[in-house]
């Protein structure tokens, strides 16, 4: 094969139109979007979006997709930032029946797909959570018996983004596992844990996928994605095992002192 | 097309004429990698020199940093849009690597290297003279393990992705190779001003 062939094709900015916005944490909303040419992704990836202004102004961020690759419409789940420029406008003003311009998919290591197998564990923080959870409904549709951890730090209970599909999850299905960490209060269901992640709750987590992880994705803001990897690392879960997606903001000085909670 | 009800944050005029297409003004410095965060033992370090499969020089932390070096004072844009302004950084430039291995270009193409198995492909024209270093300070200190410490590739007027953290050598190729991001759907050169970012782009 040449190099062309295996290079993915070229990504075409189109403009897809927003057909259902659902509030789903006080500062998270999910967008689910209409490309009008998508064929198909794999479980996290993401897409640009691109936002012009009247005098041509443009502005660019990206959003995991959130949606698995098996559902009709592209979900985006936008968490509010409040000094931000794009996610409190996706929030403030995009309604039902905008065309909101973006291109895709993107991304081809951060992603997993049923070929892959497991046993894996997913680590998120806050809106990190989001390509996890791609993963865990593709896991659902197609592989049902990989085993899959979520490890998903959040500040409060109303803050965990799909808690009741998690949730119910964690309940229905026997090879998934939830393991909550809320850093702003004790969790009102058992067997979640108050306080931030730490080495023993994600060694637990790993313990629990019953062999050694396959693969590890680690996702959510630069600091916490740092403090998070770097304990699967002291762990001893083999570096090419891990991969890592960082929504930004900057690390902070000492990532171990850190919060690692996602904090606005 | 106007997007409805958009009116975005401009920066200030004299930032916004340095910013590339499609970027924003950072203040701070975010990090963008594929994995963890290696932590990279000095005593152990060491920068090779290949030409094709051959290794032609090897330098240890200490014969490293005695090379000639050279500051570096520009913008860097990463892909997932962030332009930080006015970054100083200092290290040995790769015509400085090049001169005290005694070897002259073999091939228009380079690999860059890393500890964690990265790679990415540069020509040699864009690091050749004071364009591109292999940088072991960044701000008057040394290189923090997240921003690629001890050495990184610099190369500011391309894609960050170009500027390889953790390195651990260069490697002159036959033809352009496609490193890790190159071969997952990113630009094969990048130019930042060109908005270069996958494949495709103009
Ligand atoms: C591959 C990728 C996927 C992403 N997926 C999602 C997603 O699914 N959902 C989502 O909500 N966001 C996601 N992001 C982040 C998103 O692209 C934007 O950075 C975010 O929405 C902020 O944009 P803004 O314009 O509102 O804020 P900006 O105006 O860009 O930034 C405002 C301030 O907030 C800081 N900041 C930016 N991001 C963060 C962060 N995550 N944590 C803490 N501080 C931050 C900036 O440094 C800046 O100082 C993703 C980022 C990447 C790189």
């Amino acid at each position: 094969m040449t190099q062309a062939e295996v290079l993915p094709p070229r990504l075409v900015w189109q403009e897809a139109e927003v057909r259902r916005i659902v509030q789903q944490t006080p500062t998270v909303k999910s967008f689910f979007l209409a490309p009008p040419a998508w064929h198909g992704f794999v479980a996290g990836q993401h897409i640009d979006v691109r936002l012009t202004a009247p005098d041509g102004y443009q502005a660019q961020r990206s959003y995991s997709i959130g949606s698995p690759p098996e559902a009709a419409e592209v979900e985006l789940v936008i968490e509010r930032l409040s000094t931000g420029e794009v996610s409190p406008f996706f929030h403030e003003v995009v309604q039902v029946g905008d065309m909101i311009e973006m291109r895709g998919p993107i991304g081809g290591h951060f992603d997993w797909q049923a070929s892959d197998g497991g046993p894996v564990l997913l680590i998120g923080g806050g809106s990190g959570v989001v390509p996890l959870v791609s993963m865990l409904r593709h896991r659902a549709a197609a592989a049902p018996d990989v085993k899959m951890g979520l490890v998903y730090s959040a500040r409060r209970f109303e803050d965990v983004i799909f808690r009741d599909e998690l949730l119910a999850r964690a309940a229905a299905e026997p090879d998934f596992a939830l393991h909550l960490a809320l850093t702003r209060e004790a969790a009102p269901v058992a067997g979640h844990r108050h306080g931030r992640i730490d080495r023993a709750f994600i060694a637990e987590a790993l313990a629990g996928l019953g062999a050694p992880p396959k693969l590890c994705f680690v996702c959510g803001a630069t600091a916490f994605v740092e403090v998070a990897s770097m304990f699967l690392v002291e762990i001893g879960v083999p570096f090419a095992a891990i991969r890592t997606e960082r929504y930004g903001g900057t690390p902070a000085e000492d990532p171990i002192k850190a919060d690692v909670a996602p904090e606005e | 097309m106007a997007t409805r009800g958009f009116f975005g944050r401009r920066p200030a005029d004299d930032a916004a004429k340095r910013l590339p297409p499609g970027q924003y003004l950072e203040r701070g410095f975010p990090v963008l990698s594929a994995g963890p965060t290696p932590h990279v033992d000095m005593a152990s370090w060491t920068f090779t020199l290949k030409v094709g499969p051959r290794p032609v020089k090897k330098w240890t932390w200490g014969q490293f940093t005695a090379l000639p070096r050279t500051a570096i004072h520009k913008d860097i844009h990463c892909v997932t849009k962030w332009t930080k302004l006015d970054t100083d950084w200092d290290g040995v430039s790769v015509d400085a690597i090049l001169a005290d291995a005694g070897v002259t270009p073999p091939t228009p193409w380079l690999l860059a290297h890393s500890f964690d198995g990265y790679t990415t492909n540069v020509p040699y024209k864009d690091v050749a003279g004071d364009m591109g270093i292999v940088a072991t300070s960044y701000d008057g200190a040394p290189i923090s393990p997240d921003h690629g410490g001890p050495a990184r590739l610099l190369v500011p007027h391309l894609y960050f992705w170009k500027s390889a953290k953790w390195i651990n050598g260069l490697q002159f190729t036959e033809r352009d190779e496609p490193g890790f991001w190159e071969l997952r759907g990113y630009h094969i050169y990048g130019d930042p001003w060109r908005e270069q970012r996958f494949t495709g782009d103009p």
